[in-house]
């Protein structure tokens, strides 16, 4: 019988596989970032262990640093602690380091593709649960906790029992002002935010394969928020396109032998699937959340939904409980929400394309008086290349700040916060309670409709933006 | 790490679904470099509401956590395990676990044992109406019991003799790790190094 994806990368990883107990996976990237790390060199340092591999190692400055004054000490005095400690902790162990400044620093799951570190048929891994974004070159690629991260670094594998695989096919096209964060809330809405525990999800079929590479991270991305540990999709011409010439893809005879083996990674024709799900992409339209998990979302044409609409009693209770802590109503029509804020950014979709059709929206149009936009780059090479396309400009002209890189407001770790009963339309991945700081209200959005209810000052989608137009042309 | 073999104690009914990690631990809490004292933050927002389980008298105690489906979604972070262990709690029982929350529950010594949300609405019930109700938790027999209830849970056999024995996963790798060494050797010469 054939084998799928995950299968193929599973199993050119075993180190070690005995009856009863779990395989000894081989771990061929370890991205590591000043939060869940120090814990874990403290842990070497009681054993007297090293870093097995610092070759294959690498470690970025992202959750806790500012988005403004990066030249200057990092006023929050715990923030800084830790982002010395990963300092310290690398120059002791010999791991390189892209710190604060550096023009390779941004969002972990932002440097790894764009230096053409993450490539087909690795296993990745990283103590951040968003490690899936590298699941779209068709890595295996997994969050860690604390304790795993030290087990990497002190033996470069993982102990592992092998995954359940469900396959998510989306045929069609997705129809024009219809993105791939508007699918991936979809898909999380439907087999909900449980729906994927105990499996690696591969994304297939004809609207997969015609998405970009960044747009493929940005479904892989939130793989997590379907309870997924890792998300894939199959290399192809896309994905070879996207990484020759990048400066960690093999060159010369290295990159030829590379494709050659990436191309037998994809899962053949009579492997078989723990579950499959079916997807129309031309039944999809604009999707946003309402409530406090990803799970809750809606078509953004649509209303709030009822406690009554939910039969199962553990999500009729989570619908009220999400309707009281976001402040809304049932049958509320979505696109009359009022938001506060308007955040671009984080590693689900901080890539230059993510900036680039937000700006296109944004261009000549000013963000409403009462709404804040934030625009944060996922990494500094993200950001340097928008400001050669002039998007800072757009953003800048239209009314948003522009900042520097990191993962700001997506977890509110750094100053970047909501205040209590503040409300956001955000690009990020999660609207838990809290999240973006406590007390405040997130909505999930694409870059596109981020842009548009920047502009318009409610949960908006472009062709609103359109139809304002047209009616006042008439008017 | 410290064996889990049977925990006898109080327990604390979690009327949610969906209690993600941020939940369990907000990020403000995250920027400690130490593996200890994160007690304060467990559920720190929630914790604010004076009604709040934890701020029940009757359930100040316990030690046993009954949470409805999905506990520990989101973040990857092991804070989530280390706040429930630093608060008291060893054990947590629900019907579905996220997947890194329990291997990072696994790797700390803190059992999360899986029952059918029936058994789960019944322990609520029990422990609602007599709160000094002790449950016991036997990780031999994979057993919970509850005044007149009991059902068997799941658990992960390795994981389950690792908790037994108190095993810590570092230690069992590098036995192996002349196998990482041959690996090693064998591995593509293509393969991207972050030097």
């Amino acid at each position: 019988m054939g084998r799928t994806l995950a299968q193929k990368v599973w199993d050119d990883h075993i180190v070690r596989s005995a009856t009863g107990e779990p395989d000894l996976l081989f771990i061929d990237l370890h991205l590591i970032h000043e939060v869940t790390s120090p814990q874990a060199f403290d842990g070497l340092r009681e054993a007297g262990r090293k870093v097995r591999r610092t070759d294959l190692t690498l470690a970025t400055e992202d959750h806790n640093v500012p988005t403004i004054d990066i030249d200057k000490p990092i006023a929050d005095p715990i923030s800084r602690i830790q982002v010395d400690a990963l300092r310290q902790n690398c120059a002791e162990f010999g791991v390189p380091i892209y710190s604060l400044g550096n023009e390779q620093q941004g969002i972990v799951h932002v440097v790894g593709p764009q230096t053409g570190l993450t490539q087909p048929g690795m296993t990745i891994v990283c103590g951040d649960s968003h490690t899936s974004t590298h699941g779209a070159f068709g890595a295996l690629a997994f969050g860690i906790g604390t304790s795993e991260v030290e087990h990497v670094l002190a033996t470069q594998t993982l102990p592992l029992k092998p995954f359940k695989t469900m396959a998510i096919t989306v045929n069609g096209k997705l129809p024009a002002g219809v993105t791939a964060k508007d699918l991936i809330l979809t898909i999380i809405a439907k087999i909900g935010t449980g729906g994927g525990q105990g499996y690696v999800l591969e994304y297939r079929g004809e609207a997969i394969q015609a998405l970009s590479m960044e747009a493929r991270m940005t479904i892989c991305n939130m793989s997590i928020e379907a309870g997924a540990r890792a998300g894939m999709i199959a290399p192809d011409e896309t994905t070879f396109e996207y990484l020759k010439g990048r400066e960690r893809a093999p060159m010369g005879a290295d990159w030829d032998t590379a494709v050659a083996y990436w191309r037998t990674l994809p899962t053949d024709p009579d492997a078989v699937f723990d579950r499959e799900v079916l997807i129309e992409a031309s039944e999809l339209s604009p999707f946003v959340t309402w409530g406090t998990n990803p799970g809750q979302g809606v078509p953004l044409n649509s209303t709030v939904p009822s406690p009554d609409q939910f039969a199962d009693p553990v999500d009729k209770l989570a619908c009220e409980k999400a309707l009281t802590y976001m402040g809304l109503e049932a049958g509320q029509r979505i696109k009359d929400i009022r938001v506060n804020t308007v955040f671009l950014g984080s590693c689900t979709n901080g890539r230059i394309e993510d900036l680039r059709a937000a700006a296109d929206i944004l261009r000549g149009q000013k963000v409403a008086s009462d709404v804040r936009m934030m625009v944060v780059p996922g990494s500094v090479r993200v950001r340097l290349a928008a400001m050669a396309e002039g998007l800072d400009k757009v953003f800048i002209q239209a009314g948003a700040e522009w900042r520097e890189a990191g993962c700001s407001m997506c977890l509110g770790m750094n100053p970047d916060k909501l205040t209590p009963g503040e409300r956001s339309a955000s690009t990020s991945n999660r609207n838990f309670e809290g999240r973006q700081g406590p007390g405040g209200r997130t909505h999930l959005v694409s870059p596109q409709v981020a842009a548009a209810t920047a502009i318009r000052g409610t949960l908006s989608s472009p062709e609103d933006l359109l139809s304002a137009n047209l009616v006042s042309a008439g008017s | 790490m410290d064996k889990f073999t049977v925990h006898t104690g109080t327990a604390v009914p979690l009327r949610a679904s969906n209690v993600d990690t941020d939940q369990i631990i907000p990020a403000e809490y995250l920027k400690r470099i130490t593996r200890h004292g994160f007690e304060d933050g467990l559920f720190s927002a929630w914790r604010k509401d004076e009604n709040f389980v934890l701020n029940q008298p009757q359930f100040k105690n316990g030690s046993v956590l009954v949470a409805g489906p999905d506990f520990g979604t989101g973040s990857s972070r092991e804070h989530a395990v280390w706040a429930l262990m630093d608060y008291g709690f060893k054990a947590v029982i629900s019907s579905r676990f996220a997947d890194i929350f329990r291997g990072n529950s696994g790797k700390q010594g803190l059992l999360t044992a899986v029952v059918e949300q029936d058994f789960v609405e019944q322990l609520w019930k029990e422990i609602e109406n007599h709160p000094d109700t002790e449950v016991t938790v036997d990780l031999e027999t994979r057993t919970i019991t509850a005044g007149a209830l009991s059902s068997t849970f799941e658990v992960d056999e390795y994981v389950r003799w690792r908790l037994l024995e108190g095993l810590d996963d570092v230690g069992l790798t590098l036995k192996h790790v002349d196998q990482i060494d041959n690996f090693e050797i064998n591995r593509p010469s293509y393969k991207p190094t972050t030097v």
